[in-house]
């Protein structure tokens, strides 16, 4: 990835190079843990027992806490959270996930040999692979939004297979539109062979959240076309505004037959977002929906050559589905947490950023980051230009030295040709947040100025 | 691999079951003219190299007994009151204890509120307290490196150089990988290219660890064997692997050597010897050589001793340490450690080409980073307590506790195999796993052949069913021709094995009076 080969953060002050700031705020990852959120005690003292299970005894630790550990750990081959588990996740703990989903879709029922859980991202590179054909002629494309985050671009093309981009139409708040998925699909003819149309919900690095009319168009789109609908879902518990988050797969059931019981569908969630941030500890899981149970069994032996999800990150997903409730003791430390302070950082951002000119941000409806568009002035771009560099890379690059804030460039989500945007992370503590708008706006006006 | 025509019959009914009850209309277009019924991803229309991904260890034996498991649960009547799972290399699932230190350091790192207990030692503090300088927000939940912690690799690499006796190890040269399986599946996508005679040929044992044959179907390579002298233990002769690359070299592009040392199925622990003269042919027929020494911790037999590749190629000269291309892959999931859920392993790469080494880096990228508690875990594995330390004494006594009682039932495991008439077992030098040889009747191999069955799976079905034991047949990891086998782990508590092994025996004598 370009950006990161350009500067590794800490070198700058290992260097012992005197810089006007003592420290840079990392806000290039959505990594929460990095950039100061601490992790939630319930979930971090639930793991403590369950690897240390010596650390149950006396009353060191919450009853619920050695109640779920002691739980989990029978849940475990030879009582040990060192075994290896069952390929698609710890039986029970699929059992609960399955739960969670029901609840989260108002009763919509969930089938529990339909999820899989995995370390992190690799639930989607497996899925991916079923629908990849490498050897086809002409080569396996999927629609993906522009702008997209990279990890799906990179997987698609170590696969052999084809991106075919679709733009989000910023000034309607990123706005996913029927015309533009044909005009995509459209320009696939005789490139690339479409089989599946990719979206992000929340998104990333645009921080929308789709309403429900946008997804039914996107899903009879998907059926009219023949797609098999990727639903990357990670983001579902950060959303600020006012449009409610809705799983695809509700809002499939909700359609009723013919299409609620034969558009394919993968929905991707993972405990690496959210209110807990665990990206470390890789656990993640795909529902698939009305899928060939013959490719299901594939899809299972594909999953089995890479064992199990790492187990530890399975307990963190049992938790994420079902946190401590009103009435257990860790109830009360569990609620007062992120959530508000990311609703304040949303409000700050907004605030902040578009007062300044130049800068100009959609509303961060949901996602972990805000996506605003920067209006580079000629003389900026020319600069950017001498030196061999996008225009938004260069201003990150500078924002970097100057002011130790460490943006990524729109330049690495795609975006529409002649626009610049930069991407940070929202999921950070308010006092850094409030550090971050501080330096730079202070930044930002100097910039303006220089090249102006 | 065959599955049972009784599996097939079931598989079609279920799918013809489930369309029934979905209530599927069957070619109808409603009216704006959508198709209702036709799926796009069907078995005709996905990737066809996925089709021929096979996975033995966790294949419809396994699922078989799974079901088994079920059925006890719920109260149904069995000729065995438990299911015993001696197919997967699983250790702690069979009753094995953890490493107390290990888990003080990783409970440690998870709740560092915990380090202001006095439960814990000092030594499990101050590790667990430079574990987490080096995470992102002194976290292990932060996402790391692609290629690992910087902290971990260099701990590695100087584990790595006590090791081999003083061999040098570059920390760059480390790669952190999820398990060995990942490191192991892409360096396997590195190596595969070409089209037609010139698609890319992968040298591995038979029998063989069946990642490997799964990652090289899924990735359309073509898969070289090359044989294991069962008569000699297993061991592996040159001229084999000369006759095998011969033959190859008119289909196929060879272009990588696959070892598992100490062996998986096979238990044998090669000779210093052998070792070189694998490096020496590799050399000389340009080959890319991938050592997987998981089990390098487990070596039983009297005479055996680990040689690590790495250290035997440096050992050898310039000629041979400036040139042979080698991959060595190591994992937390076996040895001592038995921590198969935590996901850790590392891999060495010597004498990659720079611009190969940065499309490796990307291709590590797409998957964001290995699990951070792994990662942790390496390090303590290639950093444990030393002499003085609190720790030590009983770090010490758990690690030569587990070692002396796998090298005990290891040795059991033969003796008592090597009693039954029709099963020849031999020695299990090293890993986890014994892989008799069986002598099946022939009308076992009729009925089997009716069924649509490999032998040696329709033999395991019995045994599954009959005992509540769960192996591996040999077909799943490869076999000469006409010969059968079954590979079961050593790893059940002492006394549960003897029972086990005794149950084996009897099923055994029981089965070819059945068919004789």
């Amino acid at each position: 990835m370009a950006w990161e080969s350009l500067n590794p953060p800490r070198d700058y002050l290992k260097a012992g190079v005197r810089k006007p700031y003592r420290d840079v705020i990392d806000v290039s990852w959505g990594d929460p843990h990095r950039a100061g959120v601490k992790p939630l005690s319930f979930v971090r003292q639930v793991l403590a027992a369950c690897l240390y299970p010596k650390l149950m005894e006396g009353d060191r630790l919450m009853v619920d806490v050695r109640q779920r550990a002691q739980r989990l750990l029978k849940e475990c081959a030879g009582g040990s959270i060192g075994s290896y588990s069952n390929t698609a996740g710890i039986p029970e703990i699929v059992q609960r996930v399955s739960e969670f989903i029901t609840r989260r879709d108002g009763g919509v029922p969930c089938r529990r040999e339909n999820i899989f859980i995995s370390s992190g991202s690799q639930w989607a590179l497996n899925i991916l692979k079923v629908l990849v054909n490498s050897e086809a002629s002409p080569r396996t494309g999927v629609l993906t939004p522009v702008p997209c985050h990279s990890t799906t671009i990179l997987s698609l093309m170590a696969l052999g297979a084809a991106a075919v981009p679709y733009h989000l139409t910023e000034e309607r708040g990123w706005a996913l539109e029927v015309e533009e998925l044909q005009r995509a699909l459209d320009s696939a003819k005789g490139v690339c062979s479409p089989v599946a149309l990719y979206v992000i919900n929340p998104g990333n690095p645009a921080g929308y959240v789709q309403n429900r009319k946008s997804m039914q168009e996107v899903i009879r789109f998907a059926a009219e076309k023949r797609l098999f609908l990727l639903a990357d879902e990670v983001y579902q518990d950060c959303v600020y505004g006012k449009t409610e988050f809705v799983s695809y797969k509700r809002a499939l059931a909700e359609m009723g037959p013919p299409l609620s019981e034969t558009v394919e569908l993968a929905s991707f969630h993972t405990a690496s977002k959210g209110l807990m941030g665990e990206c470390g500890l890789r656990a993640g899981y795909v529902e698939l929906v009305n899928l060939d149970p013959a490719v299901m069994k594939h899809i299972n032996s594909l999953f089995s050559t890479n064992s199990c999800a790492p187990v530890l990150g399975q307990i963190a997903l049992d938790v994420m589905t079902n946190p401590p409730q009103p009435g257990d003791p860790s109830y009360p430390l569990y609620m007062k947490h992120i959530r508000t302070s990311l609703a304040e950082n949303v409000r700050r951002v907004e605030e902040v950023v578009n007062s300044l000119p130049g800068f100009s941000c959609q509303p961060v409806e949901g996602g972990a980051f805000a996506f605003p568009t920067v209006f580079l002035p000629p003389k900026a771009i020319e600069r950017a230009k001498e030196v061999g560099m996008k225009p938004d890379t260069f201003y990150c690059l500078r924002l970097l030295e100057e002011a130790g804030l460490l943006f990524s460039p729109g330049t690495e989500y795609g975006q529409k040709e002649g626009t610049y945007h930069i991407r940070f992370c929202i999921m950070i503590p308010l006092d850094v947040m409030e550090e971050l708008l501080r330096r730079l706006s202070g930044f930002h006006k100097r910039f303006m100025k220089e090249f102006s | 691999m065959n599955h049972g025509t009784a599996l097939l019959w079931k598989r079609r009914a279920l799918s013809s079951l489930s369309t029934t009850r979905r209530g599927l209309p069957k070619e109808k277009m409603s009216e704006n003219g959508m198709m209702s019924r036709a799926k796009v991803l069907t078995i005709d229309t996905m990737n066809p190299t996925v089709k021929k991904v096979e996975y033995a260890v966790r294949g419809p034996i396994v699922q078989r007994a799974v079901e088994l498991e079920r059925e006890l649960s719920e109260g149904m009547k069995k000729p065995f009151t438990e299911v015993i799972k001696a197919n997967i290399g699983d250790a702690h699932a069979m009753g094995q204890q953890p490493i107390t230190f290990f888990r003080q350091v990783l409970a440690l790192c998870s709740y560092p509120e915990l380090l202001s207990d006095s439960a814990f030692p000092e030594d499990a503090k101050s590790r667990a307290c430079r574990i987490l300088n080096s995470c992102g927000g002194n976290s292990m939940g932060s996402y790391s490196a692609s290629q690992g912690i910087e902290s971990v690799r260099q701990d590695v690499a100087r584990y790595i150089e006590r090791r081999d006796g003083g061999v040098p190890c570059d920390p760059d040269n480390i790669y952190l990988t999820t398990g060995a399986s990942d490191g192991i599946v892409t360096m396997l996508k590195l190596l595969v290219c070409g089209e037609g005679a010139m698609r890319t040929g992968v040298m591995i044992s038979i029998p063989q660890y069946p990642l490997y044959s799964a990652a090289l179907a899924e990735l359309g390579a073509v898969q070289i064997n090359y044989y294991l002298n069962e008569g000699k233990c297993w061991s592996l002769d040159i001229d084999e692997l000369q006759r095998a690359l011969n033959e190859a070299r008119l289909y196929c592009n060879p272009r990588a050597l696959c070892i598992i040392n100490p062996g998986n199925p096979t238990g044998q622990v090669q000779s210093r010897e052998c070792i070189e003269d694998v490096i020496r042919f590799a050399a000389k027929e340009r080959l890319f050589l991938m050592a997987d020494e998981v089990y390098q911790d487990n070596v039983y037999a009297e005479g055996c001793q680990f040689h690590s590749f790495k250290k035997v190629l440096f050992e050898m000269g310039p000629e041979y340490s400036e040139t042979v291309e080698l991959a060595s892959f190591h994992s937390s999931s076996k040895c001592y450690m038995g921590e198969c859920g935590f996901r850790g392993g590392y891999m060495e790469i010597i004498n990659m080409d720079d611009d190969v080494k940065a499309q490796l880096t990307k291709l590590l990228s797409v998957r964001l980073c290995p699990p951070v508690p792994g990662q942790a875990l390496m390090d303590l594995v290639v950093n444990p307590p030393q002499p003085g330390e609190p720790s030590y004494e009983r770090f010490i006594k758990e690690r030569t506790a587990t070692l002396s009682v796998l090298a005990e039932k290891a040795k059991l495991t033969e003796q008592v195999l090597n009693t039954v008439e029709g099963i020849r077992c031999n020695p299990v030098q090293g890993a986890m796993y014994s892989f008799p040889r069986l002598t099946i009747p022939e009308k076992a191999l009729q009925e089997a052949k009716e069924l649509g069955q490999q032998p040696d799976m329709f033999y395991c079905m019995k045994m599954l069913e009959e005992t509540g034991i769960c192996l591996v047949p040999g077909s799943g990891f490869g076999q000469k021709e006409g010969t059968y086998h079954f590979r079961m782990t050593i790893l059940p508590p002492t006394d549960k094995l003897k029972i086990l092994l005794n149950n084996v025996k009897e099923f055994h004598q029981r089965f070819t009076q059945q068919y004789s």
